[in-house]
């Protein structure tokens, strides 16, 4: 397939992760500052600010409904929530011919939604249902890209983008809240509170439970958002699927062998499958979620060497 | 009004009015045309608000299709719908006849002239085109001299703007042989159409468009450079800013082919290739979007970015087809257009079926008199310029405008040309909830390979600003379906 095709299936896949993430964290935070007790609200944004990766234009001027509609709708901050649909859309349109209609329509229709004046003003009225509303055309169009799109590297990029994106804004998640997590403050109700909350953020909750039922604790919420094989928003399982979809693109390619980005992934995935959780906890715990992170950036970097932007010389040498 | 009418079809007319110009559902006297029965009675039957509730539902669909053409020099909104009309346009199978037959020859003609003038110019030396004429025409490419094009087709896809007189003859108005588009449009406005009104579809007997994606590729196919048994087909655009963006992607998808950017393709060796992410492929034939200038910054513009350096000496190489070919523009340069009756007769040696619309030469002393002393009555258009900008329609113009363009003649007189203001035909089209007749065209999409294919059908465009001329959908056109029927 064409590199620049690849090139924008996989952002577009990424923007689109990106969105949920941040939906999904506002959200969350948004509902832990209803409780009185625990931190201020400019702490709890100040934390949401750096687990959004630090964007620019957004510091806390204490109102809480401005602030929210900023980061979902200020289409020129690169942070927020349109900002990423758009560039989503935009990816997707220079690639109309590789996407069915089902994706480009649901897209579409998503990005007319951030969009329209209506939307805009039942914000501030409920909040929590537009945030819903945008994860529902998320996953719509997540599912429409399954079922109406060959399987081949397309899709693969595709599920590249997502994984990979989702497992370093876990990491970076992670990174941010692991020291509050493992040095609780306030009193038990709002400890919970904080649990359940980071847990929602990676809509992990519920599958918790069913692992280790509703007896949360810190090493444990640790354990299952970065080593649980099979929870989808778990760093490894999402690592898994970066290695799974590398292998298919290469093998249904067959040209050159990137080794270098199959050892960068390698690397990755048995840090992840062969370290205990007491091992992270009793070591240094916030240099090995940096190391996620840069590792993940590393292979960003490895794929777009041998799929995108590779030099002519050496690939007519072939 | 005409007998046997019933109360309906009256109610559904109203105050439509009718004069001198051809309307295509209603004769003279008022009655509906028999071809046009069954609609007008369909039509008639509807609840008021019905057609309004078909419409919106129609311009929703395109909308979240994403099926839009862009309009340029505006930040908000860059992304607009085709304006589309409900009421499908209708060309019987007698009439679809001439249409096709004359296409067929005027094309063949004209890509003749094409080759005759890139390689040996007989036609220049017998004089039968005036040399100056050719040469001077910006869209000339000194480049093609003598280059052996692939099975001998420079345009192998057309589509030609038709107009009905107010005689019921159908004349060619332009021949769009560089890029023409709006063939996306066609398609997907039969696809709504079928939706919107399905019976009616049905009972009318509509000849099919749909296989036309089919047609083009193999038309592509079908000039693949020698050994190139399974050549690998891309379509060539400016990208997504351009306003045909969505036709491009629609017909890669519908073909199966790769849409490429220029940023996309390399040349080596006088080979083209494009990045993939399995390496370097090799690239066959190029169905060009893109404009001569901007195709080739080594030959062509040099500050152009949308095209590949070396597809010109790849071209001319004979390792890649590059289609249409370059320098086509010259044979659908207005002043040119002139002489298409004549190039007809010299090379087929056959009266033309399809006419001409009379046009004065403003490098000929006696037209430019003519003209000037009548720019109030004529339409004056600039031989360059395409998609209706740089016109002048006379009976609409101030005279200040008439000053500027006759000032302009003067001083350029081979980049102008005249013609007299066409009363095109009208159809009715639905405006607000009732009936009112609009100026149509017509554009069929011809496609030539082994041999020439026209699908039956083509985008009928409208001029959808009450009593206005200009059809282009960058100056406020919209469009129809239109149904060419099974004969009898």
């Amino acid at each position: 397939m064409l590199s620049r095709v690849a090139d924008s299936l996989y952002w577009m896949s990424r923007y689109l992760e990106r969105a949920e993430n941040t939906v999904r964290q506002l959200d969350v935070t948004m509902s832990l500052m209803l409780d009185a007790g625990g931190s201020s609200a400019e702490k709890r944004w100040g934390q949401l600010l750096v687990s959004l990766g630090s964007p620019k234009g957004l510091e806390w001027n204490g109102d809480l409904d401005a602030m929210a509609s900023r980061l979902v709708f200020d289409s020129l901050n690169h942070a927020s929530v349109t900002y990423c649909v758009n560039g989503a859309r935009e990816n997707a349109r220079q690639v109309r011919e590789e996407i069915s209609s089902e994706q480009w329509q649901r897209l579409n229709r998503l990005y007319h939604q951030m969009h329209s004046a209506q939307v805009q003003s039942q914000f501030r009225s409920g909040i929590s249902d537009t945030l819903a509303t945008v994860i529902d055309g998320i996953h719509l169009f997540k599912g429409v890209s399954d079922t109406t799109m060959i399987h081949g590297q397309g899709w693969q990029f595709i599920r590249l983008g997502r994984y990979l994106e989702r497992a370093y804004a876990t990491a970076t998640m992670l990174e941010v809240y692991q020291p509050g997590l493992l040095a609780p403050q306030g009193g038990e109700g709002y400890q919970h509170l904080e649990q359940v909350g980071l847990l929602r953020c990676c809509t992990a909750f519920e599958a918790y439970c069913q692992v280790y039922t509703a007896d949360l604790s810190a090493d444990r919420i640790l354990e299952f958002l970065l080593l649980n094989r099979d929870f989808p928003h778990a760093i490894r399982y999402c690592v898994e699927g970066v290695r799974q979809s590398v292998d298919a693109i290469q093998r249904t390619g067959g040209r050159r062998s990137p080794e270098e980005l199959t050892a960068g992934i390698g690397r990755l995935h048995a840090m992840l499958g062969f370290t205990t959780i007491n091992e992270i906890l009793t070591g240094d715990t916030a240099a090995f979620l940096h190391s996620i992170r840069e590792q993940c950036l590393r292979i960003h970097e490895l794929i777009y060497r041998y799929y995108v932007h590779y030099s002519i010389q050496s690939a007519l040498a072939v | 009004m005409g007998a046997g009418q019933s109360a309906e079809v009256e109610t559904l007319f109203g105050d439509y009015p009718l004069d001198r110009a051809f309307d295509e559902m209603r004769e003279p006297t008022g009655a509906v045309r028999p071809h046009y029965k069954a609609l007008a009675e369909t039509l008639a039957r509807l609840p008021q608000d019905e057609l309004e509730r078909c419409k919106q539902s129609a311009e929703l669909s395109f909308l979240t299709q994403g099926i839009t053409f862009t309009v340029y020099g505006r930040d908000e909104g860059t992304e607009r719908i085709f304006p589309y009309d409900l009421l499908p346009r209708l060309v019987t199978a007698q009439e679809w006849d001439r249409i096709e037959r004359g296409l067929t020859q005027r094309i063949s003609a004209l890509n003749h002239f094409l080759r005759d003038v890139y390689s040996d110019a007989k036609i220049l030396n017998d004089r039968v085109v005036p040399r100056e004429l050719v040469y001077s025409c910006k869209h000339y490419r000194r480049q093609m001299r003598g280059l052996q094009v692939p099975r001998n087709v420079y345009i192998a896809v057309v589509g030609s703007d038709l107009l009905r007189l107010d005689s019921g003859k159908f004349v060619v108005l332009e021949d769009n042989l560089r890029v023409p588009s709006g063939v996306s449009y066609m398609l997907t406005n039969r696809r709504v159409m079928k939706r919107t009104f399905p019976q009616l579809f049905h009972s009318y007997g509509v000849r099919p468009i749909e296989h036309y994606p089919q047609l083009l590729l193999s038309t592509l196919r079908s000039l693949a450079p020698e050994g190139r048994p399974e050549p690998n087909i891309a379509l060539l655009t400016p990208g997504v800013y351009n306003s045909a963006y969505f036709e491009h992607t629609y017909l890669a998808r519908q073909m199966g082919i790769d849409l490429v950017e220029g940023r996309d393709l390399v040349t080596h060796d006088n080979i083209v290739y494009m990045r993939t992410t399995d390496g370097l492929k090799r690239v066959d034939v190029i169905y060009r979007r893109v404009d001569d200038d901007f195709s080739d910054p080594l030959v062509f513009r040099p500050d152009s970015a949308l095209g590949c350096a070396g597809l010109f000496n790849a071209y001319r190489a004979g390792n890649v087809t590059v289609t249409n070919a370059f320098g086509t523009g010259l044979a659908d340069d207005k002043a040119l257009y002139a002489y298409v009756p004549r190039i007809i007769r010299y090379y087929l040696d056959e009266d033309p079926i399809l006419p001409n619309v009379e046009t004065f030469l403003m490098t000929e002393e006696k037209d430019r008199k003519h003209v000037l002393a009548n720019l109030d009555k004529l339409v004056v258009k600039a031989v360059g310029e395409s998609g209706g900008y740089g016109m002048l329609i006379g009976p609409h113009s101030t005279a200040q405008q008439r000053e500027e363009f006759a000032r302009q003649i003067e001083a350029n007189p081979r980049n102008y040309i005249a013609q007299p203001t066409l009363d095109f035909s009208r159809a009715p089209c639905l405006i607000g909830n009732h009936l009112e007749p609009r100026h149509v065209d017509l554009r069929p999409y011809i496609l030539f390979g082994d041999k020439v294919n026209i699908v039956p059908g083509g985008l009928t465009r409208v001029a959808l600003e009450k009593g206005s001329l200009v059809v282009n959908s960058s100056q406020g056109g919209g469009s129809k379906d239109t149904w060419v029927l099974e004969s009898q």
